[in-house]
């Protein structure tokens, strides 16, 4: 029986550290023994959610990557197409937007309510601009039926051995990779929304900000996968063998 | 309907559970009589009435499926084709094969077996995320009801495996609904994996270290990693697949300039790791039941555990020999066939090891160790089978032809299947506080094993003979193998029906079953039959290693049951 009396020799232990622990106990899931497991458990769940995110758009730089091997002429011809000065505004606003998100959690972690909404309102906000330029980048490219489908027209001269098909086939891949992360951003505002709604309420204290800081790793994901796809899409070879820039 | 009246009589309980949850009976409070009514089971966050959520459901799956499969059979009881059109067939075995593995086989021990008893055997009181693992379920559900419309409006003819460019451009069937019903249901597959992970590391009891967990948690681990990193590929290549048919844009037609064996490659990224997510739980339910129901210790326990994480990885090298007979270099097709032939080690090394650990143990035939045993006989055919397969040369001959069938039925049914069923029946007294009768429990046992053979050792025959697979008529000279895998099919579903039928009466009928009835060492074994809505009455403390078994004479003497007797209510905290 020697476990049993382990048992109660822990659960006096146990006593003292859930009276220690109670008072923080309103954010505190009845399943966790205290906030640190909780926060941990919070963190490791997130840090996977985002391998499984580099898995799945994994699979369209797999694809991105044989195809232009396979064509690289067709998608440099496509890519040049593309507004490379929109793309880098867009990657300075989402830079700014993570380091706005990074002191939106110091803040958090600080206690101070309103510089957290400050933050948080100004990472939407520049969030929202990405969104707003890149639906300019995409008017254009419906404009001149650029969007791949039934309604797609290529109207210059391609270089001998060049297929249409896989010009178009780079404007598939850069819809399909930007709607995608576009989507992911889309989530991450309505994420900040909710945020928002709860730090103005002032739930999150330096003990519990765990959804502050895992939003934030969110968003800082959203914004590498940008990171790589700029270079991808918009400037790998294309502007070197073209020449010029974007319309 | 909905009553939550705690004085609810059991017989009007819509769930049909509460009859045996009875506090009366129990004299405990439970999982199961915690509350009552349709909303308390529907909204529940609890892992183990989830985990009984997801045994109804994959029940049903497994019977739509099961019912295409002896349609199948019976259709190949002659060479003609005479029962189905032909087109009727290729649906019918499209149909089989997406249902069972993809809303039974991948779903069917750790959404039940994993969700009930991770939490339990780590000795903590729920998963990591309750409220995602409801999602889980209800994403399962919400495929589940995509793939039913797809079926019920004409269904699908792709075979389980959508290639391309037959699935994007020329089938005339539901290839998008059904293709969004695996992509729904794939979600619901990446939290539960997520969920374990992360309920394995930050869970666990005090004193409940990585090389104190039972091997079942360790095959779980591992599993986990591959639904996590494998499921996110597939999703985006059904998503693929299902752009390119709705706006016609060839990232695999060759067409439009793409390659349908791109296709394959993403496809196999996924769907080899898939077999080893069948697999790998029902390994782990193994080395349990050898371990209880010969009273030993696990022989080579860290063995057992990394070459759970090994096939794991492995798993994630060898998708190419599944494109032996595509257009593969063939420089690739000799790498991934060696590296195929790798696979063999992690797995033989748990055969083995399970054989050393019957090795002058107190073996009780009890039914989870008939299926054990079977398992790992059926196992041992299936992988050796696999051996032929990834020869590159032999594969040749063999690719697409019943031996393949049989091959993976042997891993898949009577690997996965068996594990699942034996696992059932072990835990059956943990999730329903009752016994099933033992006696109908081996009969059962003894048919599914003598109608699963019967059934698919003709096969292997057939595919070496030639004989090709998803055709509804062949060669005259093929019937005589074909009428006994169609008689074993009949002896198989006839033996699964009786597991069906048992479990059910014993909800109501069962002994009541005591604390730990195996006289096991699992963590889960130390409190209530069933445990109570946080698992332990008290976080337990481990302070013994896994699987400290002692032979039965010595248990004779000390006695589970005398234990349970001086704690009636609790049978917690026992050693």
């Amino acid at each position: 029986m020697a476990h049993a009396e382990t048992l109660d020799a822990h659960d006096a232990h146990r006593g003292g550290d859930a009276a220690a622990t109670h008072h923080a106990s309103a954010n505190l899931a009845h399943h966790f023994d205290n906030l640190e497991q909780q926060r941990e458990a919070g963190s490791l769940g997130m840090w996977l959610f985002l391998v499984t995110e580099i898995m799945f758009f994994g699979g369209l730089f797999t694809g991105y990557i044989i195809y232009r091997a396979q064509h690289p002429q067709a998608f440099a011809i496509a890519s040049s197409t593309l507004n490379w000065k929109l793309g880098a505004v867009n990657t300075v606003v989402l830079i700014v937007s993570s380091l706005t998100m990074a002191l939106a959690v110091y803040f958090a972690q600080m206690g101070s309510r309103r510089m957290q909404i400050i933050f948080l309102v100004a990472t939407m906000l520049l969030g929202a601009t990405f969104l707003v330029v890149k639906g300019f980048e995409y008017a254009d490219k419906f404009e001149h039926h650029h969007f791949p489908g039934l309604n797609f027209q290529w109207n210059e001269a391609v270089p001998a051995g060049v297929s249409t098909h896989h010009i178009q086939m780079f404007y598939w891949i850069y819809f399909a990779m930007t709607g995608l992360h576009a989507l992911h951003m889309i989530i991450g505002i309505g994420a900040m929304l909710f945020l928002i709604f709860y730090a103005y309420r002032g739930r999150y204290t330096p003990e519990y900000h765990a959804p502050v800081e895992l939003t934030g790793l969110y968003w800082h994901f959203v914004d590498i996968v940008w990171i790589f796809l700029f270079p991808l899409l918009y400037l790998l070879g294309a502007h070197l063998t073209h020449g010029g820039g974007g319309h | 309907m909905s009553s939550h009246d705690p004085s609810n009589s059991p017989s009007s309980d819509p769930s049909g559970l509460g009859a045996l949850g009875s506090r009366a009976r129990f004299g405990h409070e439970n999982y199961i009589n915690a509350n009552y009514g349709i909303k308390s089971w529907l909204l529940t966050k609890d892992h183990k009435r989830i985990a009984l959520l997801y045994l109804a459901s994959v029940t049903v799956f497994f019977i739509l499926g099961g019912i295409y499969a002896l349609t199948i059979r019976l259709e190949l009881l002659t060479p003609a084709g005479d029962i189905v059109q032909p087109m009727t067939y290729n649906k019918l075995f499209t149909q089989h094969g997406i249902i069972m593995i993809f809303f039974f086989l991948i779903p069917s021990i750790p959404a039940v077996l994993g969700n009930f008893l991770v939490p339990l055997m780590i000795g903590a009181k729920d998963l990591a995320f309750p409220k995602l693992n409801l999602l889980s379920w209800y994403l399962y559900l919400a495929g589940a009801l995509f793939t039913i419309w797809a079926l019920l409006n004409g269904g699908i003819d792709t075979g389980w495996t959508f290639y391309t460019p037959y699935s994007t451009t020329f089938s005339n069937t539901y290839v998008v609904a059904a293709g969004l019903g695996i992509f729904i249901n794939g979600f619901s597959s990446i939290l539960t994996g997520l969920n374990f992970i992360v309920t394995i590391h930050t869970m666990r009891a005090p004193g409940m270290t990585w090389f104190r967990l039972p091997l079942f948690i360790w095959s779980h681990y591992a599993t986990s990693l591959i639904m996590v990193l494998g499921t996110p590929v597939i999703a985006i290549t059904i998503l693929l697949v299902a752009m390119e048919r709705i706006v016609h844009i060839g990232i695999f037609d060759p067409r439009l300039g793409g390659d349908p064996v791109l296709f394959q490659h993403f496809f196999w990224f996924y769907s080899h790791p898939a077999v080893y997510i069948m697999i790998l739980p029902s390994m782990g339910v193994v080395s349990e039941l050898i371990s209880t129901h010969s009273r030993k210790n696990v022989f080579g326990y860290s063995f057992v555990a990394f070459s759970s994480l090994a096939i794991a990885v492995f798993g994630f090298l060898v998708w190419g020999h599944h494109l032996f007979t595509s257009s593969q270099s063939v420089y690739a097709g000799m790498i991934f066939s060696f590296v195929s032939f790798a696979v063999a080690i992690p797995s033989a090394v748990k055969v083995f090891n399970w054989t050393a650990t019957l090795y002058k143990g107190s073996i009780s035939y009890d039914t989870p160790m008939l299926y054990a045993l079977g398992f790992i006989g059926l196992f041992t055919i299936g992988g050796l089978t696999g051996l032929f397969l990834a020869a590159l040369g032999l594969d040749v001959h063999l690719t697409d032809s019943y031996f393949i069938v049989a091959h993976f039925h042997y891993i898949m049914v009577g690997g996965a299947l068996m594990g699942y069923l034996g696992g059932l029946h072990n835990w059956w007294p943990k999730i329903t506080g009752r016994m099933y009768p033992e006696g109908w429990g081996r009969f059962s046992a003894l048919v599914i094993f003598v109608g699963f053979n019967l059934t698919f050792f003709p096969q292997f025959l057939l595919g070496y003979m030639g004989m090709p697979r998803r055709y509804h008529a062949y060669a005259e000279e093929f019937q005589v193998l074909n009428v006994m895998s169609t008689a074993g099919a009949s002896i198989l579903g006839f033996g699964l029906l009786i597991p069906g039928i048992y479990f059910i009466w014993s909800m109501r009928y069962g002994k009541f079953a005591p604390a730990n009835p195996w006289a096991a060492t699992g963590l889960e074994w130390r409190t209530a039959s069933p445990p109570p809505t946080e698992n332990f009455f008290r976080t337990p403390v481990v302070t013994w290693e896994a699987y400290e078994y002692r032979p039965m004479e010595e248990m004779e003497v000390i006695g589970p049951d005398k234990e349970q007797a001086a704690q009636p209510a609790h049978g917690e905290a026992t050693t």
